[in-house]
């Protein structure tokens, strides 16, 4: 069964035009199914896997790989918990307890609406706005039980930026073709880096 | 660090000096030098990965020793290493207290037990006691990851070879390390089985019980099992195995690592047709017709089955009677056969082939190349059978060089093959015009037909359809020797021991030792009682003969015509038109069953001997178990039926026979039984000489199509219904039902949906076949494997047509 809709399927070729070999492009590709669907299926490896002209099983072990790619459905959007030291310290425990009985779920569950997943994370590296946790891997600082109740109300009522889990960016990345890896090889670059300006300084 | 030329490399191994390769891993260098380091990941005929680290050692390079994995670090001048120090030593019992942490220690139910490196290593090398008292992971045991292979999650130490092996050498990478950390595991994808033609290797390689063979899975224990050096001959690659047998069965083929051949890897059909030796339908005892029902085979005992076929023999005389095989055979059995018909019968009807091959002139006399030659040639022209169906670690060879960038393979064939992943280029032509693709290649400015003109250039040739007749093929062979003279030949031909037969005379026109009818060796004069003086008549001309009745008798050694034989009916009405039919064989095949008499042969693992592969190399095949029932080895039969005959082959064993080869074929001369018998045959004895003067025919041009037909190609599957497969039971499921492959556009211009049941058309037969629909076919090509169970193309096809064409219509 096909799982790119017709206008991911042609992104999905633009991005494997990038690079010198299709196979470098399957993570990338991963994240373009998980945008799509919320989490990354069978369907989705396979025909990852035809693209790049490799089998399902390699597309499966990359993808197994990466904690953040789901292979069950989330909610819509995803709600890490640090339970980490800094956090554990300042107390991610009662915050993590709280969340769990707001949502009625387990942490590693999903809302039966299918707009929250909980989880317990490791370290968010923002041990100093602790305790904290991200939403779809937006962060959130110093996270009280009603800052918590507050955020999850914003989130049901559409009342957030966060776009849903999967996306990783509100902007899509476009990378003028001169600028794909293997356009040009490196020994025939003479230009400045695009970063410098004309004086030789940064932008 | 020095700068140092090739043999300035000298590394210090627990004090003794040591000469290394620049690039070599330590690993290796300890290995030449004697000094074992122990080591699960790495294996020598593939990258390093550096996974387990069983294989650290304290390496010196003037700043002090450090523990690093000798699989990892290549050589460097000045190198001082200890593998016996305090530090490796105590790092060597660590790594086995790590990756004995999650291992289930089910020693005494699992089949590696008593072969396995990790229980070896442990013993060696490890703690004695681990201080881990946690739970260890748990997962279901074992699962299966296709028909032939199981994994067992628990037992597994991820060293990573069976996933390298598929990925690096077979090209299939269906396993794959999932998950991360402690939930790291090797799994297929959901529903897409590990199924490579190879993966009975990663059961091999795997160092603990993780991956187990189907087909060997508690069947014995290792200290039960007794082991020979032999050599495949289910196709005429010759991959070296180790044949093993518990309580006079045969249990398991290893590969054995020869560098020339099979690098230690075997193919699944190769590894596991074992089976069918120790089938229960092997033919026990002779058998005869019975007078009062002649549908009816009676088992019967050799005095009178022999004096049967004898008198049939003898009442057919020379210029009636046809022997047809002999590439199951051993070299010694097939030089009897060959001694029978043309010293003793006084006839050169014989053929080894079954009209699949090529005339035994032309291969015989075809400058040979080595299977090494090929893979360090700069191009290797493919035109002959899919590698990959038929000469399976030939394939693989090739694809090693062909990804390690030093060799171009380039293909011309008209259907897809398993070389077109990894092929430089895959040229398409008709059908019957490779010839002509070839020329237009060559006649061009494209960059490809430069290289094929200067550098190095091995051609692997053979019959790439079956629905063709030799002719587009001996066309082929004429333009690359006129435009391309520098070019050398592997000729990839069909069935174990072709090479040899044909080198032992079981070819019409052709004396033992490759020397045509009129050039016979001093020796063998001296030897012969006569040596016919007109040139026989091939198996497509025998089974001609027969049926317009100009044959009274044939004989089948081991041969099949109605299932191999590219045109079945012209198989049929010979058999038919017969009066006698005599087979000498393991089964009760198709065209034995049609037998009058039946002689039962022994079979693989049965019989020693040599045997011969496609680039000319002799290498042993060692009996292990003793014959089923009461069959005998061919050259018994031969020399029985010759006394039978008033004739005397004057050969009492197989050593014997060897001696007088080595006397009176001259390609031979000096292969010495000394030397067959010798470490030297491990590697193989390599015989290329050869007196024949190559003489190839004028090409000629296949005739047009009509427009309405499908012009057919047949070419034969590594599991379809060949004899050894059909009677494997772990094999046997593994071959497809016949179906036919046609373009999706051809078929719907006839209102044809993929997957229904079509009526297929062709001047010999009209059956209904399966129909599918497939974008790699050509337009107007239509694809059926030739022996696939439910029906083989050879219904269809017209031995004496060049090309075949078939029609198809709705049912
Ligand atoms: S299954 Fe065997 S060969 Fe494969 S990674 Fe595990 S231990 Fe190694
Ligand atoms: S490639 Fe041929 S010789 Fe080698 S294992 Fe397979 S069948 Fe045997
Ligand atoms: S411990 Fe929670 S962010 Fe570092
Ligand atoms: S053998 Fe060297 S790390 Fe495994």
């Amino acid at each position: 069964m096909k799982f790119f809709t017709e206008e991911n399927l042609e992104l999905a070729h633009e991005i494997i035009g990038r690079y010198p070999k299709p196979r470098s492009a399957m993570i990338p590709l991963l994240h373009l199914a998980q945008e799509q669907e919320g989490w990354v299926n069978d369907d989705a490896m396979t025909e990852i896997a035809e693209l790049l002209g490799t089998t399902s099983a390699e597309v499966l072990g990359t993808c197994s790989f990466y904690e953040m790619f789901k292979r069950k459905p989330v909610g819509k959007y995803v709600i890490n918990i640090c339970t980490t030291m800094s956090c554990a310290l300042m107390g991610a425990g009662d915050l993590m307890k709280h969340a769990e009985s707001r949502l009625g779920l387990k942490s590693g569950g999903s809302t039966p609406d299918g707009l929250f997943t909980l989880e317990g994370a490791e370290c968010q590296a923002a041990c100093t706005e602790a305790p904290c946790l991200q939403v779809n891997y937006r962060h959130q600082y110093r996270v009280t039980p009603d800052q918590f109740d507050q955020l999850v109300e914003d989130l049901a009522s559409s009342d957030s930026d966060i776009p849903k889990h999967g996306v990783l960016s509100q902007i899509r990345q476009h990378i003028p073709e001169d600028k794909f890896v293997g356009s040009t090889p490196p020994e025939d670059v003479v230009s400045a880096p695009v970063w410098l300006n004309e004086d030789g300084g940064r932008e | 660090m020095s700068e140092s030329t090739p043999s300035e490399i000298s590394v210090t191994i627990n004090g003794v000096q040591v000469e290394a390769e620049p690039g070599e891993m330590l690993i290796a260098a300890a290995d030449r030098a004697g000094v074992h380091i122990p080591r699960f990941c790495y294996h020598e005929r593939m990258s390093p990965v550096g996974m387990c680290r069983m294989c650290l050692v304290d390496v010196d390079t003037g700043r002090g020793p450090m523990l690093q994995p000798s699989c990892m670090v290549p050589v460097a001048d000045g190198m001082s290493v200890n593998t016996e120090s305090e530090d490796t030593k105590r790092a060597q019992e660590g790594i086995l207290e790590f990756l004995l942490v999650n291992h289930p220690l089910d020693c005494p139910v699992c089949d590696k037990g008593g072969e396995c490196p990790l229980q070896d290593q442990t013993m060696a090398y490890g703690p004695g006691e681990s201080r881990f008292v946690e739970e260890k992971r748990h997962y279901e045991k074992p699962i299966p990851i296709s028909d032939l292979v199981h994994l067992d999650r628990e037992r597994c130490i991820l060293c990573d070879r069976c996933t390298r092996f598929a990925d690096e050498v077979a090209g299939d990478p269906l396993i794959h390390f999932t998950e991360r950390g402690n939930a790291t595991q090797v799994l297929t994808f959901p529903d897409e089985p590990f199924s490579s033609y190879f993966s009975g290797n990663t059961v091999q390689i795997c160092p603990v019980g993780a991956l187990t063979a189907a087909p060997y899975r508690f069947k014995a224990r290792p200290w039960d099992l007794e082991q020979v050096e032999s050599t495949c001959t289910t196709c005429s690659m010759g991959c070296r195995v180790a044949v093993e047998s518990s309580r006079n069965e045969l249990v398991r083929y290893l590969g054995v690592d020869v560098e020339s051949v099979n690098h230690g890897w075997l193919c699944d059909k190769g590894r596991f047709n074992f089976e069918s030796t120790n089938s229960s339908h092997r033919i026990t005892t002779p058998l005869t017709r019975d007078n009062d029902d002649p549908r009816q085979l009676l088992g019967s005992d050799w005095g009178s089955a022999l004096a049967l076929a004898a008198e049939a023999i003898q009442q057919a005389g020379p210029g009636r009677v046809g022997l047809i095989g002999g590439s199951r055979l051993t070299n010694e059995d097939a030089y009897a056969w060959s001694k029978f018909a043309k010293s003793v019968l006084g006839t050169d009807n014989v053929d080894a082939q079954l009209g699949d091959g090529l005339s035994a002139e032309v291969v015989l006399a075809l400058p040979l190349a080595t299977i090494a030659e090929a893979c360090n040639a700069d191009t290797v022209l493919v035109v002959g059978p899919d590698i990959k169906e038929e000469l399976a670690i030939l394939h693989l060879r090739l694809r090693g060089a062909a990804t390690k960038g030093q060799t171009k393979v380039v293909e011309i064939g008209s259907t897809p093959t398993g070389i077109e992943p990894y092929a430089h280029r895959s040229i398409r032509c008709a059908p019957g015009e490779s010839a002509k693709a070839l020329s237009e290649l060559l006649a061009s400015d494209d960059p490809l037909a430069a290289q094929l003109k200067q550098g190095s250039l091995v051609v692997v040739i053979g019959r790439a359809s079956l629905a063709e007749s030799e002719e587009p093929t001996l066309s082929l062979a004429a333009s690359i020797r006129a435009e391309l003279p520098h070019a050398t030949f592997l000729p990839a031909l069909r069935r174990g021991n072709v090479r040899g037969a044909l080198d032992m005379g079981l070819a019409p026109g052709i004396l033992p030792g490759r020397t045509r009818l009129d050039q016979p060796s001093p020796a063998l004069s001296a030897n012969w009682n006569t040596v016919p003086t007109t040139k026989g008549l091939n198996t497509t001309e025998m089974l001609r003969a027969a049926a317009s009745g100009d044959l009274d008798t044939l004989i089948l050694v081991g041969a099949d015509p109605l299932s191999d034989f590219p045109d079945r009916n012209l198989a049929a009405e010979a058999i038919q038109k017969v009066k006698t039919l005599i087979a000498v064989d393991t089964f009760i095949t198709d065209s034995v069953a049609q037998a009058d008499v039946v002689l039962p042969a022994t079979a693989y693992g049965e019989q020693g001997g040599t045997t011969t592969n496609i680039e000319g190399r002799i290498s042993r095949l060692t009996q292990k178990i003793t014959a089923t029932g009461s069959a005998r080895d061919d050259w018994m039969i031969a020399t029985e039926l010759a006394w039978r005959l008033g004739g005397d082959l004057r050969l009492g064993s197989k050593e014997e026979i060897w001696r007088e080869i080595e006397q009176v074929a001259p390609s031979h001369s000096g292969v010495t039984l000394e030397r067959v018998e010798s470490s030297e045959a491990h590697e193989g004895i390599l015989v290329q000489r050869s007196s024949i003067e190559l003489d190839l025919p004028a090409p000629g041009t296949p005739p047009v199509a009509d427009g309405y037909g499908l012009r057919l190609v047949s070419g034969r599957k590594l599991w379809d219904a060949a004899t050894t497969t059909t009677y494997s039971p772990s094999l046997q499921p593994l071959a497809e039902a016949a179906a036919l492959r046609v373009h999706p556009n051809d078929l719907q211009r006839l209102g044809i949906s993929s997957g229904t049941d079509v009526r297929v058309i062709s001047t010999r037969s009209t059956e209904i076949i399966t129909a599918i629909a497939d974008d790699s076919i050509e337009r107007g090509t239509a694809m059926l494997p030739f022996n696939q169970p439910g029906g083989g193309a050879n219904r269809f096809i017209d031995a004496a047509a060049m090309v075949n064409d078939i029609r198809i219509e709705t049912v």
